[in-house]
């Protein structure tokens, strides 16, 4: 991890960030730091433009026809949208989990060689074989699939394929990871299992999760920010956000007043 | 609201539905009756077709065969005795059938009488012999039972298809001959088998010595041609529009086109073909390039439109899950999404060639009607493909080809079905994974 910054750190700065889709603006003048080794959660009301900032960070949104960005981002002090940064050299720093258990139709063991693999990070297949385990291992998924690596990926339960999507994405020793809603479609005891992992994680990496469960984000987040309309309304430590929000707004949301 | 009026609603709804629930269901009755008569009416048709051709058709693989007792006379192959392969293959073995024949059935025949029993055997049988003698020289001087080819005259007699009278509507055969047939068969001398002549010759214009295999192999080499243009086109057309190509007006334009591309009639593609493959590239005529590559014009909006459905059945999230690992736009498409759609994507190409194996107008308008007997060694030879040998036996007068092309579109069926089950089980064995 030589890019592993003191914790606290600053590692993503958005400065009036402004995203549109077409003529539609989705997020308006968003002020917000992300620390290194921390693990930062975004809630609020569906539709708020959590997802959206989550996809400028890795430039997801690149993918979306219409889509454009102003104001800048960037990742230990370097402009994500600059010209001079190469989108697949972003995307192996900045791994992301989807919302949707999305392994590919591969073996598990192919699932999570896959990034290794297009980035040509092992020299040989013993070195692939280590990252593969290691992978696996810090996922919480190799004593689950030790045996079965050749089997296919989405033979697994939903809970599985979520943890191998992270397996996977850990694989690419990426500095941050971006979850989008990775327990929306788990049952509570995978999604127990998940959160443990992200606890974990944080150990190694800089995560930012979107959740739309309170409880979540109290239990595994150290930051939270809470977005509104496309605006950050309130950003600050997850504690002082749920035991004494400064805004009516956040208050709202997280006594369930509205959502 | 008081309770009696709540009753009185209720009870009402009832009686109301109750009333309707009968015409609901005659309407269902007839509904279903209707869509039964529908599927009926097309499944009979569909049998008819098919016991037709076959009725028609199975006679086409059996061939008759007289034995006679041919004697490999040195006299007349190899008067000089030299045995020099080229004397051997020039010489009269058509004297040798005649001998037999006028030996078994007539031998005090004259010269009208020896014209009428050589119409019974095939001209082909002298080339039977011609090849019996090549591969076994030993038989030079002996004497053997050999079975020949009848002529088409004997064969549709033998096997019922004209009446045995003279003068009957079809029967060419003379009182005489008639006679002669009834002393073979008494004799044990006439049989029906397999007609392998079927399965291995080109076209003739003898219909006992016509074969299917000429357009057969020019099927192949009009289908490779096509196979090998608008598939990797077709794919690369499907890849780029799905993948890609940004939507705009342009990319609209072209998508509207291959969609109308894709029902504009065949028949206007051998049109551009005459124009463009032979008058201004000067293709040779009646080649199996020029016809595959025509054909590939046709396949090409098909496998295209199969294509493209088939990478947009590809879930997103597969798309998403490469992006987000740092796969280049490339990556995705040729790690994921191509292997994902190929199954579709062929199927699409397989349903698209089994249609270019039916097709004829269009080959007829680049000139593959012509008469070949030769079998094409390659996609530069001139041929025929299996639609156009039905069309041109079709057209021929001989009662025996009747059966040939019955027994050709036998063939093309069989062909066609193959195609067709391969592509189901693609399919099936390649369903939604995800
Ligand atoms: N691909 C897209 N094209 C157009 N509009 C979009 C797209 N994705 C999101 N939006 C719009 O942007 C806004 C924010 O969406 P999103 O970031 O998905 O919200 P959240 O994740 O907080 O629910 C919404 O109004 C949504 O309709
Ligand atoms: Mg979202």
């Amino acid at each position: 991890m030589t890019h592993f910054l003191p914790e606290g750190t600053v590692k993503i700065a958005a400065q009036n960030l402004g995203v549109f889709y077409g003529e539609k603006q989705a997020l308006h003048a968003i002020n917000l730091d992300i620390r290194a080794g921390e693990v930062t959660a975004l809630i609020g009301p569906s539709g708020c433009g959590k997802s959206t900032f989550l996809r400028c960070i890795n430039r997801m949104n690149d993918m979306v026809d219409g889509a454009r960005v102003e104001g800048s981002l960037t990742l230990d002090g370097n402009d994500i949208y600059d010209r001079g940064i190469d989108v697949v050299q972003l995307r192996a720093r900045v791994g992301m989990v989807f919302q949707k258990p999305n392994p590919f139709p591969k073996s598990i063991y192919d699932n999570v060689a896959y990034g290794p693999r297009i980035h040509g990070m092992a020299k040989d297949q013993t070195e692939l074989d280590e990252i593969v385990m290691n992978s696996l291992e810090k996922a919480g998924l190799l004593g689950e699939v030790e045996d079965r690596l050749s089997e296919s990926g989405t033979s697994l339960s939903g809970g599985q394929q979520q943890r191998l999507c992270i397996a996977r994405a850990i694989a690419v020793s990426p500095e941050i990871i971006l979850m989008d809603e990775p327990c929306s479609a788990l049952d509570p005891i995978a999604t127990a299992k998940v959160e443990e992992l992200i606890d974990e994680l944080r150990e190694n990496f800089t995560i930012v999760i979107v959740t739309h469960s309170m409880q979540q984000a109290a239990r595994v987040s150290q930051r939270t920010a809470f977005f509104h309309l496309g605006k950050v309304v309130e950003m600050g430590d997850t504690e002082q956000i749920f035991t004494n929000p400064q805004h009516t707004l956040t208050q709202g949301y997280i006594t369930g007043r509205f959502g | 609201m008081t309770d009696m009026a709540r009753t009185n609603t209720a009870a009402r709804t009832a009686q109301s539905v109750s009333a309707r629930l009968g015409r609901r269901y005659a309407a269902e009755r007839t509904f279903r009756l209707l869509g039964l008569g529908a599927l009926l009416i097309s499944l009979g048709f569909l049998v008819i077709l098919l016991s037709s051709i076959f009725a028609k058709g199975w006679t086409g693989f059996i061939q008759t065969q007289v034995a006679l007792e041919i004697t490999f006379d040195t006299q007349v192959i190899d008067p000089e005795g030299s045995r020099d392969p080229a004397a051997l293959d020039t010489a009269d073995y058509a004297a040798l059938v005649r001998s037999a024949l006028s030996l078994r059935l007539a031998p005090e025949a004259d010269r009208g009488a020896r014209r009428e029993l050589t119409a019974l055997i095939s001209t082909g049988a002298a080339n039977q012999l011609r090849h019996m003698l090549a591969a076994e020289p030993d038989l030079m001087g002996t004497t053997h039972t050999v079975w020949l080819t009848a002529s088409d005259k004997l064969d549709m007699v033998i096997k019922g298809q004209v009446p045995r009278q003279v003068g009957a509507e079809g029967n060419t055969l003379s009182d005489r001959q008639l006679g002669w047939v009834s002393a073979l068969e008494t004799g044990g001398n006439i049989r029906k088998a397999f007609n392998t002549t079927f399965f291995t010759a080109g076209d003739s214009r003898e219909p006992e010595q016509a074969g299917i295999w000429g357009a057969v192999v020019g099927s192949f080499f009009s289908l490779a041609v096509t196979l090998l243009v608008s598939f990797p086109l077709g794919v690369a057309t499907a890849v780029y529009l799905e993948e890609f190509a940004p939507t705009n007006r342009w990319t609209n334009l072209i998508e509207v086109n291959i969609n109308n591309l894709a029902a504009v009639p065949s028949v206007v593609f051998g049109l551009l073909g005459l124009a463009v493959f032979l008058n201004l590239f000067h293709m040779p005529r009646s080649a199996p390039l020029v016809g595959g590559l025509v054909l590939a014009l046709i396949c090409l909006p098909t496998i295209i439109i199969a294509g493209r459905a088939a990478l947009k059945a590809v879930p997103p999230s597969i798309r998403q899950a490469a992006a987000g690992l740092g796969a280049s736009r490339l990556q995705v498409v040729v790690h994921h999404v191509l292997p994902l759609s190929m199954p579709g994507m062929l199927t699409g190409t397989i349903l698209g060639m089994a249609r270019a194996l039916g097709e004829t107008a269009p080959l007829l308008m680049i000139g593959m009607v012509a008469f070949i007997v030769d079998i094409p060694k390659g996609p530069l030879d001139p041929a025929a493909v299996l639609p156009v040998q039905v069309y041109l036996w079709a057209g021929s007068s001989e009662r025996a080809f009747v059966e040939k092309t019955s027994a050709a579109i036998i063939v093309l069926l069989l062909f066609l079905v193959a195609m067709n089950m391969v592509a189901i089980m693609l399919r099936k064995k390649f369903e939604r994974r995800w």
